[in-house]
């Protein structure tokens, strides 16, 4: 048989728009990125259960707790997809768990952030949600097959995580003074952190040449950013909440809003550890880990003697 | 119990089945310790919703896959046997429901 020219069958691939499958050659650098990228995506997906967790016992209604448990529900299963599609790639759950521990992996930078009253859940869901929906739609078309499809699989999941958070925006907004000054306090500790959530100026991003070239990614960072604040706007001032930005105006000419700088020092410090809650994340999901090694050994053994009692 | 690794337990992919009648469709994988448990999480990850009906499982390691280097010798062949498609024949004027 010929020799196959494995480099242009993959650009090949990657001009036409084609998927890349698990079994094709790939670039160990295309591997690596994607490896990388979706792992923390998982990583973030269920650290991101911690925030929300933390109101499940105060939930307000009984309406309200069944919502925070199916939307939490949601963000463990959006983990679990991105963990098997990193898994396709040829890397194992325990070491991708490990490098999770180790520091070595990192998870988005939103969920070091503390949600202090409930109005935090209604901002998580309308603001983190409808922030990551953006990004995820985008990645929808991303050249990877298996991480393309968990991110469909993980869209169709979202909307009801954004409305839900906006309803109790405007339920609190429609409330009390007390309910009213408790959103916008709310919406002012998490409108940046949720900007921040599409990561660093087109102009001082690492990585990202490649990972367009390859397709991995679709639409550069202040693309969607712009995309989020846009639609976002209206739907603040439809339930009456103010965004926090003095500088934030409708560009008539550009058709967009135009922004505030955004405190990348702010943003740098909680990636390099020093967020209000990093510590307490991680050990959290340290702790459930090591909690849990009697159950996995326990099911392990039990599988072993079902195997064995079978075979006699 | 000292000498069992603790590991995240055998890997199974799943298949669905949207609607009875409808053939399976590969949804991802799950992790297991045994069928039961990889039953159980299959239904937790992939069935939220209305998703389907019906599961499969398959130990990830029992798949055979063809390799896609050899897609060219392996599927190729298929296209140049245009007489199996049924555009490949002349019907008589006139004729038919054929
Ligand atoms: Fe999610
Ligand atoms: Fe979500």
């Amino acid at each position: 048989m010929e020799n196959i020219d494995h480099q242009k069958v993959f650009d090949a691939k990657i001009e036409q728009d084609a998927n890349i499958e698990a079994k094709d050659w790939m670039p160990e650098d295309y591997r690596k990125h994607l490896i990388r990228q979706i792992s923390q995506q998982a990583h973030s997906e269920v650290i991101g259960m911690q925030p929300e967790g933390n109101w499940i016992t105060r939930a307000p209604s009984l309406r309200a707790k069944k919502i925070l448990l199916a939307k939490i529900q949601d963000e463990g299963g959006h983990g679990l997809y991105l963990y098997s599609a990193a898994e396709t790639l040829g890397i194992g759950r325990d070491e991708l768990i490990k490098q999770l521990h180790d520091g070595n992996a990192k998870y988005s930078n939103i969920f070091n952030y503390p949600s202090l009253t409930w109005a935090d859940i209604g901002a998580i869901g309308w603001l983190v949600d409808g922030a990551a929906i953006v990004n995820q739609v985008s990645l929808q078309r991303t050249s990877y097959g298996p991480y393309s499809r968990a991110m469909v699989r993980i869209c169709k999941e979202e909307s009801f995580h954004q409305r839900q958070g906006y309803e109790i925006m405007a339920n609190m907004m429609a409330g009390t003074a007390d309910q009213q000054e408790m959103a916008q306090d709310a919406m002012n500790r998490w409108w940046w952190p949720a900007l921040m959530m599409f990561g660093p100026h087109d102009t001082d991003s690492p990585h990202t040449g490649n990972a367009f070239k390859w397709k991995i990614k679709r639409q550069s960072n202040d693309h969607l950013r712009q995309k989020f604040i846009d639609k976002t706007v209206q739907q603040a001032e439809v339930i009456g909440l103010k965004i926090p930005d003095n500088q934030l105006k409708w560009n008539e000419e550009k058709k967009c809003y135009d922004h505030g700088e955004i405190n990348w020092n702010e943003f740098y410090e909680v990636i390099n550890g020093n967020g209000p809650c990093n510590r307490q994340r991680l050990n959290n999901h340290i702790k459930a880990h090591e909690e849990g090694e009697w159950v996995r050994k326990a099911a392990s053994a039990y599988a072993i003697k079902q195997k064995s009692t079978v075979s006699q | 119990m000292e000498n069992i690794k603790d590991t995240q337990w055998p890997i199974w992919e799943v298949f669905i089945q949207s609607q009875a009648g409808t053939p399976y469709k590969h949804a991802g994988s799950v992790h297991g310790s045994d069928k039961e448990i990889a039953m159980q999480n299959a239904r937790d990850t992939y069935f939220r919703r209305n998703e389907g009906t019906s599961i499969w499982l398959v130990p990830t390691d029992c798949i055979v896959a063809s390799n896609p280097d050899d897609a060219e010798m392996f599927f190729d062949p298929s296209n140049d046997k245009a007489y199996r498609h049924p555009t490949f024949y002349t019907m008589p004027e006139g004729a038919l429901n054929i």
